[in-house]
Parts: structure tokens; C-alpha cells; sequence
């Protein structure tokens, strides 16, 4: 690990969620419905000097594993993200996250008349274009605020 | 999940389009013909907002194919009203009847009703979406005027909130024709059919002033302004008057214009302009029969074949 990174101090066990884009730290914990409620220990780096990103935001999360319905909508918010699974202070694994071509029911259409905002019994579904979400009902793209339409919490 | 569906206009082909338009050229030029075509067929008519036009049209079409219509009546006096999902209404509707025809406020009620029925559904509308049976008639009106190719149409007036246009604009994208869309800034098309233009490839400008694109058009396809659409009266009041249509206005127009309208219209379009040859919203409205015709003995014939 670089020098910036040890700003914050390694963990035992969790995750380390690197290359974050900068600026997105607080929304990758609105996926992972971290708050610190429940005593979980988590550190953030925001806006550190990165070779590949110019400036990135790291994140880590003790005792704490991620899904892959999790890394999925992180994919859509940090797509150079890096996770880095730790155990007893080695990383045992380490993998890039994959934009996936469809993410369904992690995120509320932002189309307040959009089918899925109504009480029927499906869960949205988004495709994931070149630069943002689409709704396969009503076909509105999500680009910038990908984030603030997040259904994911743990 | 069967595809025997007619949901957006984004998901047609030329080649689809102009099955349904030739065969609708075939019942105009000789409806007998088919007449008893669908006897004992029955058509499921689910409108949960108010429509003359559309609804009529698709139960005069059934009928005329020997079918008959049922008719889940106003939202008011159905199970709706006591809170049954759109999902449960179709499951149930499909158990009646052959084909369902379905108007909903929602943006993609089609497409997920669709996928919990067998039976063919055609969008009769949804919210803002689109309306593609009414742009098959629209480009069969079009089409038996001045053919659907090397054209240029205007597209007028409510373009945000305006499913036929937002249908139109989608089927366009498989013609040679040149887009212009002329619309107050605040009812733009909205950024959605945008992209889709944009990624077909389109030929696309877009005007506020209809002055500056009038004389080169063959076609101006003229929507209603919805006064309801705007947070401020004056701010309609502004914009309304520059997007109404009389014989002054079309002074500059080519003689071979064809002034259409998905109807209703309020006043858009001036009484006076009925009486003058570039009027065709009423035979517009006309091959609604046909057109709807022609859709459903595609769908209803292809769903016998494939087996129910």
C-alpha cells in the first residue's frame, strides 16, 4: 500500500474498496447501508492523490464482505473500483468490478409515473448504458445521480 | 413470455411496419374480404383513462373482423377502484379474451403487463410513453400521401409529454426523413427519445419558430399545447398563440403540405384550415380502422398459429 493510503490504518478483517472515483465515498456506504449504527469500524480517504485516477477515495470496511448485488451498484457509481477482500491483515483477494448489463431492483426509477413506482408486484429493472442506467419500463436515464435513486441497504 | 406484443415503436422494424401498413391497404381496398376473419375472437378493451378515439376505433376494427369487444367500463366502477394491482387485472382479462388492448397513466404499464400475460396486448398509451398503433395510422396516412421516404416532417407542439409524437419519432428513424421538431423550450422532447434519435442516427433539428422550417415541409404533425402542463398560465398563454395553425400561417407552406393531428384537437388548428387541401387529420383518424385492422389480424393470426 502507498504511503497516502496508510492515512488511515490497515484492518484485520473487511474490505478495502480502492480507486473509488473521487467525491463517491459517502454514497459507496449508502450502499452498503453503513451508517455506523452498528459499531462496524469504517475509514475513508477522500479526494488522496492516485497515479491511475489523479484523485480517488478509498474505503474500508471492518468485518464486513461484500455481495455481488452490492458490486454491482457500486460498479455503476465507481466503475474503476477495485475490492480487496482482507483477512488477518493479508489480502487474499483482490478483483475489479464489472459493469453488469442489467441491475434490477437496486434502484428506484427517478420517473415518479413510471410503472414501477406504483404498487405492482415487480421490482424495477435498469440496463446499463454507456454512460448511465436506463429503465427497461419507461426508458428514462439515470446519468449523473445515479447514487441519490439507490434502493440498497446492506 | 410470447413477443406476439405491439408496446413501443422503438421495437419496430421497416419491414414490420410496412406488413401492417400493406395489409391494411389490403382491407381498405377490400374489407369483405375480411369480414368473418375473427369470428368468435374476442378483444379485451382495458382503459383506465378516459378515450373515445382509440377505443372505439379498436372495437369498431375487431368488430369488423367478426369479432367482439369486452369492456372493463371506467376505472371507477372496476375492481381497480378497490385497489386491484394492473398485474392481477391483466392475468384475470387474459382467461376472457384473445387480445388485449390496454390505456394506462403509468409510463411502461404495457411492457410489464405484458409480461404476465399469454394473450397479444397492444399499448393503447401509457402516461407520457407511447402510443404505437396510433403512428402506424399516422404513417399509413403519410405513406398513401407521399410515400415514407425523402421527406420532411415537423413535429409540433407538446413534444414532452406527447406519446404519438415520441411513437412517431422512434418510427421515423426507419424512413428516409428529415426530423424537425418545433416546441416552446420548456416541451422539449424529452432526453430519453433524444438518445434513441440520436443513437439511429437520425436526421434531427429542433426550432422554436415553425417560420424558420414551414416552407420545407411535407408533412406537419401539429399536437395539442396542454395548458395543464405548465406551472404558470402566462407562461402558456406566451407560448400557445405562436403554435396555432390558420390559413395565414400557411402562407408559406408548400402546396402539397399535409397538416395531420392525432385528435383531439382544441384550438391548434383553426376551423378554417378543414376546408383546405392540406387538412388530413379526419382521414388520419379514418384509417384508424384499417390501420387497427390490419394490427389486429396480424397479432390475433399469428398467436393462432403459434398456439395457445
Amino acid at each position: 500500500m502507498s504511503d497516502h493510503e496508510l492515512r488511515v490504518s490497515k484492518i484485520r478483517n473487511g474490505t478495502v474498496i480502492d480507486h473509488v472515483t473521487a467525491g463517491q465515498a459517502l454514497n459507496v456506504l449508502a450502499i452498503l447501508g453503513i451508517d455506523g449504527s452498528e459499531g462496524e469500524g469504517v475509514s475513508i480517504g477522500m479526494n488522496v492523490p492516485s497515479d491511475r485516477l489523479g484523485r480517488k477515495d478509498v474505503v474500508k470496511v471492518e468485518d464486513r464482505e461484500l455481495s455481488q448485488s452490492e458490486v454491482e451498484v457500486l460498479s455503476l457509481i465507481a466503475p474503476e473500483a477495485s475490492i480487496n477482500i482482507i483477512r488477518d491483515y493479508d489480502v487474499v483477494e483482490k478483483s475489479r468490478v464489472d459493469r453488469p448489463e442489467t441491475v434490477a431492483g437496486l434502484l428506484s426509477c427517478p420517473n415518479r409515473n413510471c410503472i414501477t413506482n406504483d404498487d405492482e408486484p415487480i421490482a424495477s429493472k435498469f440496463t446499463v448504458v454507456a454512460d448511465g442506467v436506463r429503465c427497461t419500463y419507461c426508458g428514462e436515464i439515470v446519468r449523473d445521480d445515479i447514487a441519490a435513486h439507490l434502493d440498497v441497504q446492506g | 413470455m410470447r413477443q406476439d406484443h405491439l408496446i413501443s415503436a422503438a421495437n419496430l422494424s421497416r419491414e414490420g411496419i410496412e406488413a401492417v401498413l400493406d395489409r391494411a391497404a389490403a382491407i381498405d381496398a377490400d374489407p369483405a374480404a375480411y369480414r368473418q376473419r375473427h369470428a368468435g375472437a374476442v378483444l379485451a378493451l382495458c382503459f383506465f383513462e378516459p378515450s373515445t378515439r382509440t377505443k372505439m376505433s379498436f372495437d369498431t376494427a375487431m368488430k369488423r373482423l367478426g369479432g367482439t369487444t369486452v369492456d372493463m367500463g371506467t376505472v371507477e366502477s372496476s375492481s381497480v377502484k378497490k385497489g386491484e394491482t394492473l398485474a392481477d387485472t391483466v392475468r384475470v382479462v387474459e382467461g376472457y379474451a384473445d387480445a388485449i388492448v390496454l390505456r394506462h397513466p403509468s409510463e411502461g404499464a404495457a411492457k410489464m403487463a405484458s409480461e404476465f400475460v399469454d394473450v397479444p396486448l397492444v399499448n393503447a398509451g401509457d402516461g407520457a410513453g407511447q402510443h404505437p398503433s396510433q403512428t402506424l395510422l399516422d404513417l399509413y396516412t403519410i405513406r398513401e400521401r407521399s410515400g415514407l421516404d425523402d421527406l420532411s416532417i415537423g413535429i409540433m407542439g407538446d413534444l414532452k409529454y406527447g406519446r404519438t409524437v415520441h411513437s412517431l419519432a422512434h418510427a421515423l428513424t426507419n424512413f428516409d426523413v428529415r426530423q424537425h421538431f418545433i416546441s416552446p423550450e420548456s416541451l422539449r422532447l424529452p432526453r430519453n427519445v433524444r438518445f434513441d434519435l440520436h443513437e439511429a442516427g437520425a436526421q434531427v433539428r429542433e426550432h422554436t419558430d415553425l417560420d424558420e422550417v414551414l416552407p420545407e415541409l411535407d408533412v406537419l404533425y401539429v399536437t395539442r399545447i396542454q395548458r395543464e402542463r405548465f406551472p404558470d398560465e402566462n407562461e402558456y398563454r406566451a407560448v400557445a398563440g405562436q403554435y396555432r395553425i390558420d390559413e395565414e400561417t400557411l402562407e408559406t407552406a408548400r402546396d402539397d403540405l399535409s397538416v395531420m393531428h392525432p385528435l383531439p384537437r382544441v384550438d391548434e388548428i383553426a376551423p378554417e384550415v378543414d376546408e383546405t387541401e392540406y387538412a388530413t387529420y379526419f382521414e388520419q383518424a379514418h384509417n384508424g380502422i384499417p390501420v387497427r385492422m390490419a394490427l389486429l389480424d396480424e397479432l390475433l393470426t399469428r398467436f393462432k398459429e403459434g398456439g395457445r
